[in-house]
């Protein structure tokens, strides 16, 4: 009998669980296998450099030294400032470049490509040409800076004032275009009807865009917030490369922090503790996030 | 006042506005990449020069630093030399310096389109496969499976990449082709699946019904009636995963060091003399981003989708 006829047998059943099979078992393996063997050694003393020695089992102590680190409070709150200015000023920029571009002029569709750039780019080769940017000597930023208003010499990456704002200016650049696409599908989902009769009730411009516009943009622009909040708190590659989490710790996000205490000091066990109390923290406001976002939607 | 105008259409005035505002936007968000390229033709000298350069003298250096390595000589040892018989080397020897042989720089890009390339596709065959059974059939536990899938997506990839670091090393994947293409398959997979799933949600089923009347299995009816349907999706869902493939650095820098090592943990390691190679630097990042800005303005119709994993489909 040929193939074709076997498979003819095939119950809708069979084909559902062998097209999803494959990619489930795939996720098992390479993603939740190791997430519980990351669990599993966060109640260790694993050092995973050092092969052949017997990890013993340590209860909580690698928890309860996580969150009695004083540093890690202090990586904390780099991340939540990283997290709180970018999120906002990509919200108000990204929001306003949506209005604007829903004015729908000549040239709109190409402009916005060209906006869009930047996010497509690979984050950390990204950095790496900021260092180019900022670099107090020559750089292009320093310059342009300088030109509008002469600071004298002054280092964005080198000075811990600075350098946290310099992740937050490449990291705005980066991804405003991504709120903005997103509000700019919020504007062009309200219908047309809603403007036509607020005019017709004579609501002014201003009426018309706190009650119609920026309620139906809102649920749009926060599950961009959410997307870009999720991101940034991973945030890893471009700011490894800007900063290396300097000067000092200035720009140590919880995610440097990790990768140095697990590649660097391969204090397993403990690296463990702190991934999976990262891993909870983003899942639980990821929760709570969703939860309210789910409420602003319904009203 | 005026009421005849609809607010779809703004006056001329507010329209050249708005356009005016959104032209600078871009001309100044364009400026650090314009720089970059701009740099990849500059010569050692004047990408240091201050003020910036934004005239010059236009020089292939740093791309002949990008793909050589050099080694500086004595002026008698060059004078002894026979005369250089290509542009390149006579562009080192001006420099005081003998090209010693390729650099690293064309294997790890190749190693980006190989393994690129191949999660890419294996990441769009498996995600077709699901996403074809989450749009048509009856799945027990279907909105928990595919929530399951997309939150595989949320964990930092610092928190996986020790117990995959050691798992590797267990079965001999560690810094191999193989072993980046299975891990980027991997998280490209709920990307996959979710747009694609989106895309299939789209074609009317009745395409396949009538099929497999005429006699069409379940699979043949997906292969030759279903998958030709989606090929616009599926294209745009291809693009997106060689980005993320592409541009992935954490997994890459932690997991790869020598035989597998793609481009975006390499592009930081070009030294110069006394100090980083700008134009050699911006050349690799100029060759590097190329792709993905052709890609992106291809894809520029269904950008919103791909980045929103289909929760938004304009």
């Amino acid at each position: 009998m040929s193939v074709k006829k076997k498979f003819k047998g095939l119950s809708d059943k069979a084909v559902a669980w062998l097209f999803i099979g494959p990619s489930v078992f795939l996720l098992l393996a390479i993603n939740i296998y190791p997430l519980i063997y990351a669990i599993r050694m966060s109640f260790t003393n694993f050092y995973a450099n050092k092969i052949g020695r017997e990890p013993q089992f340590v209860g909580l102590k690698n928890y309860i030294k996580v969150l009695n680190k004083e540093a890690i409070w202090e990586k904390m709150q780099v991340t939540a400032n990283f997290m709180f200015w970018t999120l906002l000023l990509q919200a108000v920029i990204g929001l306003g470049l949506a209005l604007l571009l829903n004015r729908k002029f000549k040239g709109n569709e190409l402009l916005t490509t060209l906006i869009v750039l930047p996010m497509m780019l690979s984050p950390a080769v990204v950095g790496v040409f900021w260092t180019y940017l900022y670099n107090p000597q020559v750089g292009l930023f320093n310059y342009v800076i300088n030109f509008f208003h002469d600071f004298g010499s002054f280092d964005m990456i080198g000075s811990s004032v600075l350098a946290p704002w310099s992740i937050v200016i490449v990291d705005t650049w980066m991804w405003t275009p991504f709120t903005m696409l997103i509000c700019l599908a919020g504007l062009r989902s309200v219908p047309n009807y809603l403007y036509e009769a607020a005019e017709v009730d004579r609501a002014s411009k201003w009426q018309q865009f706190i009650y119609i516009t920026l309620p139906s943009v809102l649920p749009f622009l926060l599950l961009a917030l959410l997307f870009r909040g999720i991101e940034n708190f991973k945030m890893f590659d471009m700011v490894v490369e800007l900063t290396s989490g300097g000067p000092g710790s200035a720009t140590e996000l919880a995610s440097i922090n990790l990768k140095r205490e697990a590649f660097e000091k391969w204090k397993t066990g403990y690296s463990s503790a702190f991934a999976v109390i990262l891993f909870v923290t983003i899942f639980g406001f990821g929760n709570v996030y969703v939860k309210v976002m789910n409420k602003i939607k319904e009203r | 006042m005026d009421t005849s105008r609809s607010y779809l259409e703004p006056s001329s005035f507010s329209k050249k506005l708005a356009a005016t505002i959104i032209i600078v936007y871009a001309v100044v968000t364009l400026i650090p990449i314009s720089w970059m390229v701009m740099t990849s033709f500059k010569n050692v000298n004047s990408a240091i020069s201050y003020p910036p350069e934004v005239f010059f003298e236009p020089s292939l250096e740093g791309y002949v630093n990008l793909f050589t390595n050099r080694s500086r000589q004595s002026k008698e040892y060059l004078d002894s030399l026979p005369p250089p018989d290509n542009w390149y080397e006579e562009l080192v020897r001006s420099r005081e310096m003998v090209i010693t042989g390729p650099s690293k720089f064309l294997g790890r890009y190749s190693n980006s389109m190989i393994i690129g390339f191949g999660s890419t596709f294996a990441s769009v065959f498996l995600g077709a496969l699901a996403a074809y059974a989450f749009s048509r059939f009856k799945v027990p536990l279907k909105d928990d499976l595919l929530f399951f899938i997309l939150s595989t997506r949320m964990f930092p990839p610092i928190a996986v990449a020790v117990p995959i670091f050691i798992m590797y090393r267990k079965l001999g994947l560690g810094d191999t082709h193989l072993g980046m293409i299975i891990l980027y398959t991997v998280v490209n997979l709920s990307l996959a699946v979710w747009l694609l799933k989106g895309f299939m949600d789209e074609i009317p089923r009745e395409y396949e019904e009538a099929a497999m009347i005429d006699g069409y299995s379940r699979l043949q009816a997906f292969f030759k009636v279903v998958l030709p349907q989606a090929m616009t999706g599926i294209a745009a869902t291809a693009i997106f995963c060689m980005i993320f493939s592409w541009n992935e650095y954490a997994f890459a820098v932690l997991l790869t060091q020598f035989n597998a090592q793609t481009a975006p943990p390499f592009i930081p390691t070009i030294i110069g003399e006394g100090g980083l190679d700008w134009p050699a630097i911006g050349a690799g990042t100029t060759l590097f981003l190329l792709p993905v800005m052709i890609f992106t303005i291809i894809l520029r119709k269904h950008l919103l989708r791909g980045i929103t994993f289909g929760a938004v489909r304009k």
